[in-house]
Parts: structure tokens; C-alpha cells; sequence
């Protein structure tokens, strides 16, 4: 009895959030703020700052989905979770979109029953090893001693990549990165694996990076992409082009620096399509006519996205590998804009 | 007589008094002290020598470590360039990220003075619950904190707290003008008032008055750090106290389907641990609320723990009114009284005394245990120092300063606590019978 | 008021024979107790009801069912540290089993070990040594009141970064040579011997466990004797003869059948090969636990010794006892009946906190079955349903041991 009135209490002290309507578009609106999941915290692509911002790659994106909705790239709540809760979080609503490094898997698209609303990072799990073991393939690692982060895909790849090669390993599961990379530094296992951007990311931390090297396995396909509640196709779309809108921006040369003259209308239909100066796109979505340019607004196209994170500019210094455009020899590739 | 003494003519006579010389040096001061209480027999001598062995291993680590530490650095880098190998910490990232620990990387800058002014209106609310010489009307205050508190944190509309407030002001209103006829009728009379009143409230606080709000609104995602730590100790301990008075009436109830239920549910909770029902929280939870409905992770959390402190509450409250002589219970019937009047004014009163330092016991190891939400993506101070600080570039590897502060704190709050459960202890022990 | 009246005496007092009317129900002591367990039975089954309502509905619309078949399924994950064959062709269920037994066998060591802590500082804190009782006051404040979670880090993280790695016991000229050549400190964990067992070993192991019956029934038998003749037998250095002499005399003649397989620094470059390896997680989390829990057995002790009056201490030493022995025959007994329920509810403790292993990486429960499993097969509610269930049988079991044990040691008064 006692429990009810305090649930009342609380209840009506307006702790808990005002009822859904039919989508997730509709509510997104109508609560004026995206509820977007992310990591804990992994420098790259997402980590709160010093004075408590997100950033990162996967931030990005989020930023860029309000935007296209809301028109404003702070409208984002962020919702730190952990390989545990992630999936809970968004199947019961906790959060509107997931952008947390989180593979794109046949059972978490259908048993799971989540949308995957493309790829944002092409990525694949990789090892790391200190230079002064000498090791120069993952194949000479047995009898080694292996930390893992947990909560991914990673701990299924290793130990299928062990088995197939028949050579056995030590596994240390490790709940956060900081701790795998004190471990792996005080040489408490000799190889330290996880997606081959979080390596890089990890490493670009360390004291000496030069003294630890990447393995050349990557020993699994890891499509990471954000992903939403199955059955909501609208709200689906909304992410899904949006994400595409990044990528088809900088195919088409759209940057932050030239969005407003180009959002006065150019020569290239596809462009203005894009940015709202022809068409109705975004009607089409149930979004404002230039949600397309606020998107890239929010924090440029995706080349900029990834050059301000993850590029070779930033600590991390990732390359862009698959990641760069079909034009250029990577996996990018936006269906067209019309 | 003197002079007769003086003049006794048997020669091994003393004439005079000796006069008190000093104890033996071996038997005085600093000297008698080392011998008796460091080095009376050979295994206490080993005992002692050993101890000093560890005493002055740990101080010849720590010191040098701590005296040399660095305090102005912006990242461990430069910590490790200052230092240049010689043995030293970094506090720096102590002083520059101290308020990230404290309060979580959201909340806002310019609003730490109200979590603070809360903290330290908290010690008014408490202190006429801890010592009984206050006068009582000091709780009044102790009444009122809790929505003051909750204004003063979360912050938005004063009306949210105000209604909540005159609820259950309302309802015990009610629940005196009903008393006078019987005791079920009052409560639910009292039940139902209240939820009017909420209901009624609630309609008209207009929607948009957390935006104008005197204080701004802080959505209780953005809590985190020592904070939260402490607010989830606060929060889930008095939330639990009523519940676990409930609950071990409930236990000691003749009603056996009441009894039932409160054993299952007390030995269910003490069955498990804290981290599984934080597990409930997080990933099963949510499946529990109307699908049209989404409760923050904060408030999950606090109804979990609030129900695992209560089961423990509710154990020593029975041991409280277990221990209460037979008599009381005879003297309270003989008087008349129906089963609400003697809990209320003879039973409980008693028992509560007799249990306060056995539920300070339970917060302090409740406020220890509000760590683990660390596990389930909550920043709290731990979680903080694993997550987002840990993960900092320019602070990654920096354990021992983080974890050391971290324990400070704990240590001098949970440590004042139960010095205070000792007094307690101590002065009951005299005040009864 | 007067309606309201409840007290003892009045169901004593013959019912009056009145006609049944609707305020009875609230009013008269023989109908209350049923209007109240009826409506509390209506609020339980309404408050079940909504919640299954809502969870039906919830997971209807995110198209989810609840099902076990995912235990048998297979894990695809190792598991470094186990008790049991397993790997990642197992099912999910032997991983879940995997991780009770780890749970199990970190309970059983901390428990030991946490009592052990505790009894000598209980103890020692009361010692005359100023010095030492102070040192134990510290040590006793200072794990009491920091949470475990944050032990078991520091402790963690003391063992990775003090220890040596496994490299500097590897390869032809190590920079450290194992401990009599059987033992390994690293942070990876400790490296010892593992007993190889040829034929004829069983003969050896049967006949040691004779020597224990054959120890026992030695002292007993000199105690009986003590008691009914006063005639004192030596007990401390025949026991140990009958204890140990036959079977390494028997391990001798049959040509020591049981040999050493010491942990090899040469078979690989990376770990040390062979003999059994007790992992890094497992000792810090058995050493937090331990040593966390050790400075609550240690107030407890102290509690329970302090507990027996000085008259006790006093009237044995007036019967010329020595003090081992007024320890042994008259303050333990005694004080034993004061500590081992709080001892028990600290194993209890030890249990539950066991699950906090996930801080290390230890595969124990919860990070098996509530971790890796429910992060791979996303059955979130089952996990923690099934993790919820281990650890509810197992304090139950644990607290019906204590009952048991508080019945058999009530003083029987009168």
C-alpha cells in the first residue's frame, strides 16, 4: 500500500515521461528532444568531453537525426548504455535510436526483431600486440593470453577464429576499455582485441603508441550502423536517409563550408533534392523541406564527420579504408537522392 | 611527638619518613608504556616488530607518492613530464575534474550551489531524527525537506513539490478527522484524499512551468558522480523505512495470507543480490510498465533499491519489536487500545529507538552498495571514474589518485555514520531499563 | 472508538449473538482479519495482473515471446577459468553451469579465507599490544566502510600492476626462476603444480584418508582416557606421526606413484605451460571478498568474546587453567554460540557479493549467464529470472543450514 502512494508521489512529481502516441517520429516531436543510446564512453566516437559534451562519430550521427526532425542539433538527450542494456533500452522505448558500435547481425535483425538502418563504420575485429613480443599474424598467437571487451560480438569472433585455426588462447573478458587497456599495458594478456577502430582509438591513448602494433587479421566483418525498433518504418526512414544524406553530401561535394551557398540552389538536381530547393523530399518523410541541409548542418557531411573524430588529424588517426566512398574505392555507397 | 620521635633511642628505628622517590625508570612513563603495551612477552615483541615492519612499509610507498603529487597539470602526460620518473601522483586530474566526480558531467555549472544548499539542509532534517534532546518541533523541517530537496535538485515547477506536498497534508488531515471512527476507514479515506488531491493538482499545474520555473529543470539523467550517490542513500533509505515498518508488522501479523506475503517478499529480496535486482531495473523493467508509458532509469532504480533496503529494514525493525519485554503488548491491550493506537503509541515508538542504530547499519552498507549502479551504465562516482574520466585521453591510467579519492570520500561519510551508530548505541545501551 | 476496540479480551468473551450486518466486516474482530486479507489477496492479484498485462502487452509489441530453447543452444564463447569441461561448442547451459560452479568455488574459498581474516583480527584487536590492536582497529574501519565494489577494483588493480607478467618467468634465462621450480607469481594469476596420478596412487590417497580416521580415533582415545584414569596422553606430535608417517612410507615403497607436473616456462612463448592455474580475477575477487568481509567477522568475533563476562575468564584461570586452554574449553564455546549466526550471514554476504566478479572478469553467474549469454542472445528477462533463481536457492539453502545449526546449538535452559 505504502509502495503506491510513493509511485503516486513520484508519479506525479513528474519523474516519469509523458505517454507515447502512435510513432516514434510523432513523439520525438512532439517531447521536442531525440532520445539517442550511445556507449559509456569510448574516446572517438563517443565520450563525454571536459565540460560533459558528447562527442564523437556515433554522437554525430544522433546529432544529425535531430536535426533533420527537430531542426536543432542539441535536441539530443543521450543515453549512455552498456553492451547489457542496450538492446532493453531500445525495444522498450527508453530510447529512440541506437548509435553504439553495434554490428549489424542476422539474429539481431530478425530474432531480436531491431532495424538496422545502414552502415555507418565498416569495421572488423583486429588484434593488438606489443611490439617486443614479435608476432606478426594473428596465427602465432597461440598459448596467448587475450583481453576482450565485453558485451560485442568480439568474444564469438575470437573464439571461431581460435578453433578454426586450431590454436588455443586465454580469455580475459573485461567489462570496460579502460580497464582492458590497463591490463593489456601492465601485460596481464598479451593481446588485446576489439573492433580495429577501438584498437586504433585505444592505442592513439597510450604512453608510447609506437611500441604497440596492429595485427593484419581482421578477423571478422563488423558493419556497425544505428539501428531502430522493428516495425516502425517511418521513423526508420527518417534515420536510415539521414544517415544517407551525410554520405550522399560528401559524394556530391556538399561541405559545412559551402552548405549555405549551396542551399541557395545550384545546377545539380541531386543536390538540390537533397538540400530541399527541389522536390519534396522531406514532406515525403514528414520532415520540414530542408531537413536534408540542417542534417549536414549539424556537423558537416560524412567526411567531415569522420575527419573531426576519427581522422588521421585526430588522435585516433584512423584511415578511411572501407569507409571512404564507392568513388574512391570504399563501401559508401547512398542510394540516390529522388 | 616530633620531638619524641626524634629522640628514640632503638637505633633501626627511622626517624623521619622517607621520602617518595621516584618509580624505577624501567617502571615510569613513556618506558613503562612501550614495555607493557608494545613488548611485555616475546610473541608481543614479534607482534609489534611486525607491525611496525607493515606500518612503515605502507608510509614509506604512500608518502613520498602523495608529498610529491602534482596538483596543476592538464593531462598525465605532463604529469609524467614534471614528475620525469621520480615516484609522485597526479592529483590534477583530481582538481580539474572534481566536479565531474561529484556531481556528473551534466549537471549544470551554476546550479551546484543547490545541490549543495540540499546537502547541507539535509543535516537540519536529520538531526532531530538522530538526537532525541532536540526539540521535536524541529521536525517539521525534517517533514518538509524531502520536497524542498526534491525541488531544489531537480528544479523546475514549485508547484510539482508544492501539490505532492499538500497531498499528504490532506491526507493526514483526513486521516485525523476520520481517526475518530475506526482505523480502516481513515486510511483509506486518507488513500483516496491524497490521490484526489494529486490528481486535481496535477491537471492544473500548466504544462510549460518547468520552463518558467524559478529553478531551472535538470532532467535526472544529467545527476550523476558522488551526488547521485549520496541521493540514491537519502532517497532509498527514508523511502524504505515506512515501507520496512510495513513490512515487519506485516511479518508479525496473526493474518496469515498478510504474513505470507511480507515473508515471501522479505526472504525473496534478501535472497538475491543487489546487483540482479539492478539488473531487474535496467533490462527487465521497463517490460513491466504500460507500453505507453517510459520511466526513467533513476526512478527504476530507486524503486529496486528502495525494496531491497526495505526487506532489510523490515528484519531489524522485527528484531526491535521482538525485543520489546511482552509486557508493553499486554499493557498497551489491558489499556484498551485497538492494534493502530498501540503500534503507533506504544509499541513502535519503542521498537524504532531500540532498532535506529541497526537501520543506520543497513544505510551505511546501502550507501556502500548504491556503487554498483556503476555496473548498469549509472554515473556515479565509480562510474564516472570507469567511464568517462578513465576514458579521457589525457586521463587514461591514472587509478590510484581516482580510486583513492573515491574511497576517501566513502570512508569519512560512511565512517562518521557509524561512529554515530556507536554513540547511539552506547547511550541506549544506558537509557534502557 | 468503541467500535474499534480490539483488544485480546474481547474475542475472549462470548460472541454476542447478534444478526450479521455489512460494518461487521470492518468492525468485528472475528470478520476484520478476512476483509483484510481478502482485499490485500484482491491487491496482489491486481497488482499481478497488471504487470503480466503489461509485460504481455510489451513484449506482443516488440515481438518477443519468452523461451528457454536459447540454453541449448550453442555459447560460442570460451571461458578462461573452469571447473568443468566446456568450450565454445557447449551450450549455453554448461557456460551458465560453468559459472555457478566458479561462483560456488569463489564462495567456498572466501569464506574460508574471510574467516580466517577475521578471526585473527578479531583477536589480535583485542591483544594488550597497543600497537597491533590499533592496526587492527585501522584495518577493521577501513574495509568496513569503503564499498567492496571499489576493493575489488584497487585489489585488481594492484595485483596487474605490482605483480610481474608471465614473460619474466618465460624462455632459456628468465628474469625470475619459478619457487622451488613448481610455483609462478604473474598477474596473470599463480602458476603451481598439478598432482599426476599413476598407478597404485589410489593406494597412497587410501591409506591417508585411514590415517585421518586413525588420527581421530587416537585422540579420542586419549581423551577418554584422560577423562576416565586422568592419565594424560601426548596428543600434538603422535597425531601428526599417525597423520602423515603411513603414507609416506606407503608413498615410498610403492615408488612414489604421484608425481608433479610443475608449470613449464619453455613450451610456450606467451604463458606458462601445464600444472593448474589459479587466474588473477579469481584471487582478487577471493581476496576483496576475503579481506572485505574479514574486517566485519572481525567485529563479530571481538563482539562475541567481549560478550562472555570477565568471570568466565576469571573462574577458568581460578581452576588453573592455561590460557590456550581457557580459550579453547570456556570463552570459545561460549562465544562461538554468539558469533556463527552473524558468521553465517556474512557467508551469505560472501555469496551474494560474489557476483560483483563482473568487475574483474571473473566467469562466474552473473557474468556468464547475466553477461556474456544475455548480451549474445539478447533473452534479457530469462537471464535474470534463472540469475535471480541461483542465488535464491542458494541463500536458502545457506540459511536453513543456519537454522539447523542455531537449533542444535540453543542453550538448552531448564
Amino acid at each position: 500500500m505504502k509502495n503506491t502512494v510513493i509511485l503516486g508521489a513520484l508519479t506525479i512529481a513528474g519523474l516519469s515521461a509523458g505517454a507515447a502516441a502512435a510513432g516514434t517520429l510523432d513523439d520525438v516531436k512532439a517531447r521536442g528532444k531525440l532520445n539517442c543510446g550511445v556507449t559509456t564512453g569510448l574516446v572517438g566516437f563517443a565520450a563525454p568531453n571536459a565540460s560533459g559534451e558528447w562527442e564523437g562519430f556515433d554522437v554525430a550521427v544522433c546529432r544529425a537525426v535531430a536535426a533533420a526532425v527537430l531542426g536543432d542539433a542539441t535536441a539530443v538527450e543521450f543515453v549512455p548504455t552498456t553492451g547489457k542494456t542496450r538492446f532493453t533500452a531500445l525495444a522498450s522505448g527508453e530510447i529512440d535510436v541506437l548509435a553504439r558500435n553495434t554490428t549489424w547481425t542476422f539474429s539481431r535483425d530478425v530474432d531480436l526483431k531491431f532495424e538496422f538502418t545502414g552502415v555507418n563504420y565498416y569495421d572488423g575485429q583486429g588484434f593488438m600486440v606489443p611490439k617486443e613480443l614479435g608476432v606478426s599474424s594473428a596465427k602465432e598467437l597461440d598459448g596467448a593470453t587475450v583481453c576482450i571487451q565485453t558485451g560485442t560480438t568480439t568474444e564469438l569472433n575470437l573464439a571461431d577464429f581460435f578453433r578454426s585455426n586450431n590454436i588455443s588462447y586465454e580469455p580475459v573478458p573485461i567489462e570496460t576499455n579502460a580497464e582492458a587497456q590497463q591490463q593489456y599495458l601492465a601485460g596481464a594478456c598479451d593481446v588485446y582485441t576489439t573492433d580495429a577502430s577501438g584498437l586504433a582509438a585505444t592505442r592513439a591513448t597510450f604512453e608510447a603508441p609506437d611500441e604497440h602494433a596492429l595485427l593484419p587479421e581482421i578477423i571478422s566483418k563488423e558493419p556497425l550502423g544505428p539501428l531502430v525498433r522493428h516495425g516502425d518504418h517511418e521513423w526508420g526512414d527518417v534515420v536510415r536517409w539521414t544517415l544517407n544524406a551525410l554520405i550522399s553530401a560528401e559524394e556530391l561535394g556538399v561541405t559545412s563550408a559551402n552548405l549555405a551557398e549551396m542551399a541557395a540552389g545550384t545546377n545539380n538536381p541531386e543536390i538540390n533534392r537533397l538540400l530541399g530547393t527541389e522536390g519534396n523530399l522531406g514532406e515525403m518523410l514528414g520532415l520540414s523541406a530542408d531537413w536534408g541541409k540542417n542534417a549536414i548542418a549539424a556537423g558537416g557531411n560524412y567526411g567531415e564527420v569522420f575527419a573531426n573524430n576519427i581522422g588521421e588529424a585526430t588522435p585516433i588517426g584512423l584511415a578511411r579504408g572501407l569507409n571512404a566512398q564507392w568513388t574512391k574505392g570504399g563501401l559508401l555507397y547512398s542510394p540516390p537522392f529522388r | 611527638m616530633s620531638d619524641k620521635k626524634n629522640n628514640n633511642p632503638i637505633a633501626f628505628v627511622a626517624t623521619s619518613v622517607i621520602p617518595e622517590s621516584p618509580p624505577p625508570a624501567r617502571e615510569a612513563g613513556v618506558y613503562k608504556w612501550v614495555r607493557e603495551n608494545l613488548f611485555s612477552n616475546i610473541p608481543n615483541s614479534i607482534l609489534t616488530l611486525v607491525a611496525i615492519a607493515v606500518v612503515y612499509n605502507v608510509l614509506s610507498n604512500t608518502l613520498p607518492w602523495i608529498l610529491n603529487g602534482i596538483w596543476t597539470t592538464s593531462s598525465l602526460t605532463e604529469c609524467r613530464e614534471v614528475l620525469q620518473g621520480k615516484t609522485g601522483a597526479c592529483f590534477s586530474v583530481l582538481a580539474e575534474r572534481w566536479a565531474q566526480l561529484l556531481y556528473g558531467f551534466k549537471y549544470p555549472e551554476e546550479e551546484y550551489w543547490r545541490p549543495n544548499l540540499a546537502l547541507i539542509l539535509l543535516f537540519f532534517a536529520l538531526a532531530p531524527v538522530l538526537f532525541f534532546d532536540l526539540p521535536r518541533k524541529l521536525l517539521g523541517f525534517t517533514v518538509i525537506y524531502p520536497f524542498l530537496a526534491f525541488w531544489l535538485i531537480w528544479g523546475g515547477s514549485i508547484l510539482v513539490p508544492i501539490v505532492a506536498l499538500l497531498g499528504f497534508a490532506v491526507a493526514a488531515v483526513v486521516f485525523q478527522k476520520l481517526g475518530k471512527g475506526s482505523f480502516a476507514a481513515s486510511f483509506f479515506g486518507a488513500i483516496v484524499a491524497a490521490l484526489v488531491v494529486w490528481k486535481v493538482g496535477g491537471m492544473l499545474i500548466p504544462d510549460n512551468a518547468s520552463e518558467t520555473a524559478m529553478l531551472a529543470a535538470v532532467p535526472s539523467r544529467d545527476l550523476g558522480g558522488f551526488m547521485l550517490n549520496m541521493m540514491l542513500g537519502v532517497t532509498c533509505v527514508s523511502l524504505s523505512v515506512p515501507l520496512g515498518i510495513a513490512l515487519a508488522l506485516g511479518r508479525q501479523s496473526s493474518m496469515p495470507l498478510i504474513k505470507w506475503i511480507c515473508v515471501v517478499f522479505i526472504e525473496f529480496v534478501r535472497g538475491v543480490p543487489l546487483i540482479t535486482l539492478l539488473f531487474v531495473a535496467s533490462v527487465m523493467l521497463s517490460y513491466f510498465f504500460p507500453p505507453d508509458a517510459t520511466v526513467d532509469l533513476f526512478l527504476r532504480v530507486v524503486i529496486m533499491i528502495t525494496l531491497f533496503s526495505a526487506a532489510y529494514i523490515a528484519e531489524v525493525i522485527r528484531g526491535g519489536l521482538a525485543a520489546l519485554p511482552k509486557g508493553q503488548y499486554e499493557a498497551a491491550d489491558s489499556l484498551g487500545l485497538d492494534y493502530p493506537q498501540a503500534m503507533r503509541l506504544i509499541i513502535l515508538p519503542q521498537a524504532l529507538k531500540i532498532s535506529i542504530p541497526g537501520i543506520v547499519n543497513v544505510a551505511v552498507g546501502l550507501f556502500k552498495d548504491t556503487t554498483l549502479v556503476s555496473v548498469i551504465s549509472m554515473f556515479d562516482l565509480v562510474g564516472m571514474i570507469r567511464g568517462p574520466v578513465l576514458a579521457s585521453t589525457e586521463w587514461n591510467g591514472v587509478y590510484w589518485e581516482l580510486l583513492g579519492f573515491a574511497a576517501a570520500l566513502f570512508f569519512v561519510v560512511c565512517y562518521g555514520i557509524s561512529q554515530y551508530s556507536q554513540w547511539l548505541e552506547r547511550r541506549l545501551a544506558t537509557g534502557h531499563r | 472508538m468503541s467500535h474499534g476496540d480490539l483488544s485480546f479480551m474481547s474475542t475472549l468473551t462470548d460472541p454476542p449473538k447478534e444478526q450479521f450486518r455489512l460494518s461487521m466486516l470492518v468492525n468485528d474482530t472475528r470478520y476484520r482479519s478476512l476483509t483484510f486479507q481478502a482485499i490485500a489477496a484482491l491487491v496482489l492479484a491486481l497488482a499481478i495482473w497488471y504487470l503480466g498485462n503489461n509485460l504481455i502487452q510489451n513484449l506482443r509489441a516488440a515481438g518477443l515471446n519468452i523461451s528457454y530453447d536459447f540454453l541449448g543452444d550453442r555459447s560460442g564463447y570460451d571461458i578462461n577459468q573452469r571447473l568443468i569441461e566446456y568450450d565454445s561448442q557447449s551450450s549455453h547451459a554448461s557456460a551458465a553451469l560453468v559459472g555457478i560452479l566458479n561462483t560456488l568455488l569463489v564462495a567456498v574459498l572466501a569464506c574460508i579465507t574471510a574467516t580466517i581474516f577475521g578471526v585473527i583480527a578479531g583477536v589480535l584487536r583485542l591483544s594488550n599490544n597497543w600497537l597491533v590492536s590499533k592496526l587492527m582497529a585501522v584495518y577493521v574501519e577501513i574495509f568496513r566502510n569503503i564499498p567492496v565494489l571499489i576493493w575489488i577494483i584497487i585489489i585488481f588493480t594492484i595485483m596487474t600492476a605490482v605483480m610481474p607478467g608471465a614473460k619474466a618467468y618465460l624462455g632459456e634465462n628468465p628474469e625470475r626462476e619459478l619457487l622451488f621450480g613448481l610455483f609462478a607469481f604473474t598477474n596473470r594469476g599463480i602458476y603451481a603444480p598439478a598432482p599426476v596420478w599413476n598407478d597404485g596412487s589410489m593406494i597412497v590417497v587410501a591409506v591417508f584418508f585411514v590415517s585421518i580416521f586413525a588420527m581421530f580415533a587416537y585422540r579420542r582415545y586419549a581423551k577418554k582416557l584422560l577423562f576416565d584414569t586422568g592419565k594424560l596422553l601426548p596428543m600434538g606430535w603422535p597425531s601428526l606421526a599417525i597423520l602423515i608417517l603411513p603414507t609416506v612410507l606407503i608413498f615410498f615403497l610403492l615408488g612414489q606413484p604421484i608425481g608433479l607436473d610443475a608449470p613449464d616456462p619453455l613450451a610456450n612463448r606467451f604463458n606458462l605451460r601445464g600444472g593448474i592455474q589459479i587466474g588473477a580475477p579469481l584471487i582478487a575477487l577471493w581476496f576483496a571478498l576475503s579481506i572485505y568481509t574479514g574486517a566485519f567477522i572481525a567485529e563479530n568475533v571481538r563482539a562475541g568474546i567481549q560478550a562472555i563476562s570477565k568471570g568466565q575468564f576469571e573462574a577458568a584461570a581460578a581452576l588453573g587453567l592455561r590460557p590456550g586452554r581457557v580459550m579453547n574449553l570456556v570463552v570459545l564455546p561460549q562465544a562461538l554460540r554468539v558469533i556463527i549466526p552473524p558468521l553465517i550471514s556474512n557467508f551469505l554476504n560472501i555469496t551474494k557479493n560474489s557476483s560483483l566478479a563482473i568487475a574483474v572478469g571473473y566467469a562466474d553467474i552473473t557474468a556468464t549467464l547475466g553477461g556474456v549469454t544475455l548480451n549474445q542472445t539478447g533473452r534479457a528477462i530469462e537471464c535474470v529470472l534463472l540469475l535471480m533463481l541461483f542465488y535464491l536457492t542458494a541463500s536458502l539453502l545457506i540459511s536453513m543450514g543456519m537454522n539447523f545449526y542455531n537449533a542444535s546449538v540453543k542453550l538448552k535452559e531448564r
